[in-house]
């Protein structure tokens, strides 16, 4: 399937996708299940029944207007959210099959396991070497420092940061450039071995140049992990997702195969939404 | 109609009350100037190496102030080891494991800011009542055999209550120390699967270390220029020797301020000693203040390039 201009007044530009991947994206077994998720911070409800199942090794795209609840929804999914006063939630999140918000599911683990990228890069004011080494040490996977040493040029050469710091992995991460410090928050979050990556929109405070570098690592990532991405930039949906999930005032209007959503959808929110109508 | 843009009325009340309100920090600065002044020329000639190395003769019209320097830097010195940890725990409960709106913060924040308020003699009579009295008395009848030992005023006793009067400083800087820490940086070593405690402990105490710094710093100089808690608590008009047990009896520089002012048998033999006595006490404390405040700008930096 190609992405077929079905509706010649969209705006947003799909790349078309080769055969296997259409029918990866196609057949890739569910990761996580959303089963009815409503959240509520004390007594305002934000977000409202979402029901979504998203697929290993697929990337799947939030996009939606600001305070539609997309950022919300990603936190839900590695129980970020249970650091705020009042927050509560309903429904039920499976990963693998279990209910991370089941009373003996620990959210330490869950974090584990669910690996999180932020908006603005936030490397701790240490080493570029302590920085990725951090996740490893509180964790407690290795004690020698040949086998940290190792997790750490692994992690960085995964987040295609290694080149670039290999010489330097001992002055501060903060002397990094933005998009530096942004892959170096990837491999810091590698090097604690998850499986599910989230991601709030990584690349919403770089340079194209440095986007275009974001966007070509979570690709790469693919193959190893399931991503999922919030974004407010279309484009980005289009071109690196397999998935993408419409978000409007707490609710998910529209989920579906990228090339489909952004050239067919099915809702008229969804159209109102990619064709720029509003947002 | 055109606006007129000339005016040819004068603010004379704008003009006088920027007159008053200049005149008001005027004053400020020479009250200031005229304390530095005063006692830097009368100090200045009495301020040798030997008077700072010796102890007071002659019931205090000769002699140097060795003991009461000794004894203010130790008694901050064990001031500190009790106030620093006490108040960092606080601080850390009160900004890290109890909310803004919980019945628990607020009845603490409220003891923490009454007890900044209270007198420092106040603090100079629960000092005798609670520590030389009460736990001194108890020990002395638990360990001692009911013999005098820690029933009486003592260097730990005052160290002790200047400890109390203390808290409130190092508890209130460190809490808005470790609230400035960027939530950016919890989240990020709690989302790695970072504990609570583990995140307190490896990402926000190190960033916080020199505000706890400061605190300890502010504490310590508030400590050194305080003579009601340890006026019955343990300082001593006159000891032949150094403080060299807890229970030690010690000179301290603010009260031999005093005692120099109100107990000398020859006033005007004195008063040159006294002089350079409150020069020394107030360069000390002048010193530690601008040590908090470099401690302070570099933390500052330190967060700005952070963030």
């Amino acid at each position: 399937m190609t992405a077929a201009t079905a509706n010649t007044k969209l705006v947003v530009r799909v790349p078309a996708r080769t055969a296997v991947e259409s029918q990866q994206a196609a057949e890739a077994p569910p990761k996580i299940l959303a089963e009815d998720v409503s959240f509520f911070y004390g007594k305002t409800q934000v977000l409202f029944g979402i029901n979504l199942s998203i697929r290993e090794n697929q990337i799947t795209a939030l996009i939606g207007p600001s305070g539609c609840g997309k950022s919300t929804f990603l936190r839900t999914l590695n129980r970020m959210n249970d650091l705020i006063p009042g927050a509560r939630l309903e429904g039920k999140i499976l990963i693998d099959g279990v209910d991370i918000y089941d009373r003996t599911v620990d959210p330490i683990l869950v974090r584990r396991k669910v690996g999180m990228i932020f908006q603005k890069s936030n490397p701790f004011p240490k080493s570029v070497y302590e920085n990725v080494a951090y996740g490893v040490k509180i964790n407690g996977y290795y004690r020698r420092k040949a086998d940290i040493d190792e997790v750490v040029e692994k992690s960085l050469r995964d987040a295609a940061l290694w080149d670039e710091v290999k010489d330097r992995l001992h002055v501060s991460a903060l002397s990094l450039s933005g998009g530096q410090q942004q892959r170096l928050c990837i491999a810091r979050s590698l090097a604690v071995r998850p499986d599910i990556l989230l991601m709030d929109e990584p690349a919403s405070a770089l340079d194209p140049i440095s986007t275009a570098k974001i966007e070509e690592l979570i690709f790469e990532l693919k193959r190893r992990y399931t991503i999922i991405l919030v974004t407010h930039n279309m484009q980005q949906a289009a071109r690196v997702s397999d998935y993408t999930g419409f978000f409007l005032l707490g609710e998910l209007i529209e989920y579906d195969l990228t090339t489909k959503l952004f050239t067919n959808p099915s809702k008229k929110e969804t159209e109102d939404y990619i064709t720029g109508r509003f947002g | 109609m055109a606006v007129r843009m000339i005016n040819t009325k004068s603010d004379y009340a704008g003009t006088l009350f920027r007159l008053l309100s200049g005149l008001a920090c005027l004053v400020i600065v020479a009250i200031v100037a005229l304390i530095l002044a005063n006692i830097t020329i009368h100090g200045k000639g009495h301020l040798t190496w030997a008077f700072l190395t010796t102890a007071p003769e002659q019931g205090m019209t000769e002699g140097g102030i060795f003991p009461a320097i000794y004894g203010t830097v130790l008694l901050v010195l064990l001031m500190t080891v009790a106030v620093v940890p006490v108040g960092v725990m606080v601080a850390i409960y009160l900004s890290e494991y109890s909310e803004l709106s919980s019945p628990f913060y607020k009845l603490t924040r409220l003891a923490v800011s009454n007890l900044a308020g209270v007198p420092s003699i106040v603090f100079g009579l629960f000092g005798l009542g609670f520590f030389v009295k009460f736990v001194g008395g108890n020990v002395d009848r638990l360990f001692f055999s009911g013999s005098l030992t820690f029933g009486q005023p003592a260097i730990v006793w005052a160290a002790l209550t200047l400890a109390v009067l203390t808290l409130p400083v190092v508890i209130l800087t460190t809490e808005d120390t470790l609230r400035s820490i960027p939530v950016e940086l919890r989240e990020a070593s709690l989302a790695l699967g970072a504990t609570k405690f583990q995140t307190i402990v490896r990402v926000v105490l190190p960033n916080a270390v020199s505000g706890i710094l400061t605190g300890g710093i502010l504490a310590v100089s508030r400590g050194a220029g305080e003579v009601a808690p340890i006026l019955f608590t343990g300082a001593a008009y006159f000891v032949p020797e150094l403080p060299h047990k807890l229970n030690s009896q010690f000179m301290e520089l603010g009260y031999h301020v005093y005692v120099l002012s109100t107990q000398s048998p020859d006033v005007d033999a004195t008063q040159p000693i006294l002089y350079s006595t409150v020069l020394v006490l107030l360069g000390l404390t002048f010193l530690l203040n601008l040590l908090a405040m470099l401690v302070r700008t570099q933390m500052r930096f330190r967060l700005r390039r952070n963030g």
